[in-house]
C-alpha cells in the first residue's frame, strides 16, 4: 500500500487525542474495581481461616491487609500502589500479585491473540465466499454452519473439540501448557479454535453483509472500469471498505473474547489469567482479583485504542 | 463515416440489449442498440433521465452484473467484448477503453488517496516505475486543471469539491491514453470555463491520438460544439441518429423535436434539453407499439399497434418513426 502522505498528520493528532481520552477511562476503572471488590460478600480473612475462624484471628488478618482502615484511605493507598506496580500480595499463594499476573496474563494474551487471528482467517475468506455467492448453496451452508456455532455455548464447543480432536483422534493435547514456544502454540491451538469459533461467526456475519453493501458501490464499478486485477479490487477496494464496520465490531467484542477465554481455560486446564480469576473468586483472594480486573480492563481499553487507530487508518474520514 | 465496420477499427455495437431482473419484472433498460464510433469520432448520446444512456455505456464496458444481463455484440478492434474472457477484457478496460462515470461524488473510493487511485491504473496497464507514475499523475492533474497537484495527489476524495472530484475522475480515465472514451456527463459539476477547458482537452486528444468519444450530456450546446454525430435514446432504444448538423436542423423524430424544442438555432449557446410533456414509460411495462405514443402529438393508430423500426433515411441518418416525413415537414414550417 502507498504511503499516506499528508494524510498521516491528522492520523497522528487523532492517535494523540485518543490516548489522552484514555485517562478518564483508567480513573474510572480504578474506582470501579476498588468498589466492586469491597462489595463482594464475605471477607478474605474468613475465607482463609475457613470453619476455624475466630473473631480475633479475623481482625488480625484484616489489619495486616490494611482492610481495617477507612475506605477513602484504602483507596488512596490503592491508587498509589497500582501506579508503583505494587498490587499487593496474594492471600492464597503468598506471592506478589504482580508476579502472579505476569506469569498468567501472557498465556491468556496468547490464547486470545491466536483466537482472534484464527477467527479472522476463518471469517474473511468465508465472508467473501458467502457474499459473492449470496443466496446460493455455498452461502446457505456457510451461514447455517455459523448459525449453529453461534448458538452453542463456549464450554460445549470446548468439550466437543476436546473429545474429538484431543481424546479420540489424539491430534492435540487435552490440556495444559507446553514449555517451548512451539509447544505452547500446539497446546493452545484447540482452546484458541474453540474461542475463535463463535467469534468468527459474529465477524463473518457482519463482514458478509458489509461486503454485500460495498460490492455494488460505484467506486468498485469504477475500479473494474479501470481494469484493475480482481485481487486488487477485492482487497484494496472492497475488503478495506467492508472492514471499517467489522473492525468496530471486533473492538466491541474483545471483552466478550476475554470472557470466553476464562471459560476456555477452565475447560482445557490452561494455566492462564482466566483460571486464576476463577480460583481467586472462589478463594476470595481480593488482591489478585483486584489486580486482574485492573489488568484486564486496561488491556480491553488498549484494544479499543488499537481498533480505533486501525479504523482511522482504514478510513481517513475518521481522523479529521 | 462508418469506416468502423469495414476495417475493424473503432467501436461497432450491434443489438446491444440490457435486461434487469427487478421485483416488478424484467426491465428492458437497453434494447437492440446499434452504434458505430470511428477512430477520432465524437458521438453524442442524449435522452431523458432513465432512457438508458448510462446502462448503454456500462454494457459496452462489461460492467453490468446480476441482476442485469447483457446480450449483443460489442466489437472493438475485431474482438467481441461481450463474449471475451474476463482477463482479456480487463486488459482492455482502463487502457484502450476508459469510462468517466456520471457521479463524481461516489465513483472515487473514499478511503484511498486520489493519487493512488490514479496510479493504480498505470500499475495495471503500464510498466512505469513509481517515479514515472508520479510524474504522469502530476502531468494529468495539471492537464485537467487541478491546482497544487503535488499536495492534492496525497489527499482523499472527501477533501475535494465536486468539481475537483470530477476532474480527478477525468484524469484517472485518461491515465493510459485510451483509444475510446465513454464519457457519462463528464462536465456537469464544472463551471463554464473549466467545462470548456475539459472539452478542448477531449477534442485535442481526439485530434492527436485519434481517440474516439461517446459523450453523454444534457447540454445540447456541448453536443453542437464538440460532436460529429449524435444519437437520441428513448426508453432504452435509439430513436434517431445522424450528424449533429442534420439532426439539429431537421429532427425526424417527434421526441428529438421535443428535446431540441427551445434551442436557439444560431450559435452554440449552453442550452439544456427541454422537457417534454408526460412521463417516460415504465421499463417493465412498455406501451404497445411505439413506446413514445402516449406522449406523441403525431401518433396515429399504427403507432399504437406496431413498433416503428429504426430505418435508414440516407445520408447516415436514421429514425424510428412511422411519420418521420410529417415530423420533418412540421419542422420546416417553424
Ligand atoms: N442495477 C440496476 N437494476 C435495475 N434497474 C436498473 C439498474 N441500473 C439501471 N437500471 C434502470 O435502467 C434504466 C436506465 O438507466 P440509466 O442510468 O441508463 O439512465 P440514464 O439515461 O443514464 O439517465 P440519467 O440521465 O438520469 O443518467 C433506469 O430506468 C434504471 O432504473
Ligand atoms: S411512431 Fe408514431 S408515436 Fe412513435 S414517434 Fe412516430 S409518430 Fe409518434
Ligand atoms: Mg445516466
Amino acid at each position: 500500500m502507498q504511503n499516506i502522505g499528508s494524510g498521516s498528520l491528522p492520523l497522528f493528532s487523532f492517535v494523540l487525542r485518543r490516548i489522552l481520552q484514555m485517562i478518564p477511562t483508567v480513573v474510572f476503572i480504578l474506582v470501579v474495581t476498588f468498589v466492586l471488590v469491597r462489595l463482594l460478600p464475605g471477607d478474605p480473612a474468613s475465607a482463609m481461616l475457613g470453619d476455624r475462624a475466630i473473631d480475633a484471628d479475623v481482625e488480625r488478618i484484616n489489619a495486616s491487609l490494611g482492610l481495617d482502615k477507612p475506605i477513602p484511605v484504602q483507596f488512596l493507598y490503592f491508587v498509589k500502589n497500582v501506579f508503583t506496580g505494587d498490587l499487593g500480595t496474594s492471600i492464597a499463594l503468598k506471592l506478589p500479585v504482580t508476579t502472579i499476573i505476569m506469569q498468567r496474563l501472557p498465556v491468556t494474551l496468547m490464547l486470545t491473540l491466536m483466537a482472534a487471528l484464527l477467527a479472522l482467517v476463518l471469517a474473511v475468506p468465508l465472508a467473501f465466499l458467502a457474499a459473492l455467492r449470496r443466496e446460493q448453496t455455498a452461502d446457505a451452508v456457510i451461514r447455517g454452519t455459523f448459525q449453529v456455532g453461534l448458538s452453542m455455548p463456549v464450554f460445549y464447543v470446548g468439550i466437543l473439540m476436546l473429545t474429538v480432536f484431543g481424546a479420540t483422534l489424539k491430534w492435540f493435547p487435552v490440556g495444559g501448557y507446553g514449555d517451548t514456544f512451539a509447544d505452547r502454540l500446539y497446546h493452545l491451538f484447540l482452546p484458541a479454535l474453540t474461542l475463535a469459533f463463535s467469534f468468527s461467526a459474529v465477524l463473518m456475519r457482519n463482514l458478509r453483509s458489509s461486503i454485500i453493501g460495498v460490492i455494488n458501490a460505484e467506486y468498485v464499478d469504477f475500479a473494474r472500469a479501470k481494469g484493475l486485477r480482481p485481487r486488487i479490487i477485492m482487497t484494496r477496494h472492497v475488503l478495506r471498505n467492508a472492514l471499517i464496520s467489522t473492525v468496530t465490531l471486533f473492538g466491541l467484542q474483545i471483552g466478550t473474547l476475554f470472557g470466553g477465554a476464562v471459560i476456555t481455560e477452565t475447560v482445557f486446564a490452561v494455566p492462564g489469567a482466566g483460571r486464576l480469576m476463577i480460583d481467586s473468586i472462589y478463594g476470595r483472594d481480593y488482591p489478585v482479583l483486584q489486580g486482574l480486573t485492573i489488568a484486564l480492563a486496561v488491556l480491553v481499553s488498549l484494544t479499543f485504542l488499537a481498533t480505533d487507530i486501525f479504523q482511522a487508518w482504514l478510513d481517513p474520514r475518521v481522523a479529521r | 463515416m462508418s469506416v468502423a465496420i469495414d476495417t475493424g477499427l473503432g467501436l461497432t455495437v450491434r443489438g446491444l440489449t440490457a435486461l434487469f431482473n427487478t421485483p416488478r419484472g424484467m426491465a428492458l433498460a437497453v434494447a437492440d442498440v446499434d452504434l458505430d464510433v470511428a477512430p477520432g469520432e465524437m458521438v453524442g448520446l442524449v435522452g431523458e433521465s432513465g432512457s438508458g444512456k448510462s446502462v448503454t455505456l456500462r454494457s459496452i464496458m462489461g460492467l453490468i452484473q446480476t441482476p442485469g444481463h447483457v446480450t449483443g455484440k460489442v466489437e472493438w478492434g475485431g474482438r467481441d467484448l461481450v463474449a471475451m474472457p474476463a482477463e482479456e477484457l480487463r486488459r482492455i478496460r482502463g487502457s484502450e477503453i476508459a469510462m468517466i462515470f456520471q457521479e463524481p461524488m461516489t465513483a472515487l473510493n473514499p478511503v484511498l488517496p486520489v493519487g493512488l487511485q490514479l496510479e493504480e491504473n498505470l500499475v495495471a496497464h503500464t510498466r512505469l516505475n513509481a517515479r514515472e507514475r508520479r510524474a504522469r499523475a502530476l502531468q494529468l492533474m495539471n492537464t485537467v486543471g487541478i491546482p497544487a497537484a503535488e499536495r492534492r495527489l496525497n489527499e482523499y476524495p472527501h477533501q475535494f469539491s465536486g468539481g475537483m472530484r470530477q476532474r480527478a475522475m477525468i484524469a484517472i480515465a485518461l491515465a493510459c491514453s485510451p483509444k475510446l472514451l465513454l464519457a457519462d456527463e463528464p462536465t456537469t459539476a464544472l463551471d463554464v470555463t473549466i467545462q470548456d477547458q475539459i472539452l478542448k482537452l477531449l477534442l485535442d486528444l481526439r485530434d492527436r491520438l485519434a481517440m474516439s468519444v461517446v459523450l453523454v450530456t444534457h447540454d445540447l450546446g456541448v453536443i453542437a460544439g464538440t460532436c460529429d454525430r449524435m444519437a437520441v435514446m428513448y426508453a432504452g432504444r435509439i430513436v434517431e441518429m445522424g450528424t449533429v448538423i442534420d439532426v439539429f436542423r431537421q429532427p425526424r423524430h417527434p421526441y428529438t423535436r421535443g428535446l431540441l424544442g427551445s434551442v436557439p438555432r444560431a450559435g452554440a449557446v449552453r442550452t439544456m434539453l427541454s422537457s417534454i410533456e408526460g412521463t417516460p414509460p415504465s421499463l417493465t411495462d412498455l406501451p404497445a407499439g411505439c413506446a413514445f405514443h402516449p406522449r406523441c402529438s403525431f401518433a396515429t393508430d399504427i403507432c399504437r399497434q406496431e413498433r416503428p423500426p429504426l430505418l435508414s433515411l440516407g445520408n447516415d441518418r436514421k429514425a424510428a418513426c412511422f411519420h418521420h416525413d410529417r415530423v420533418a415537414a412540421a419542422e420546416a414550417i417553424l
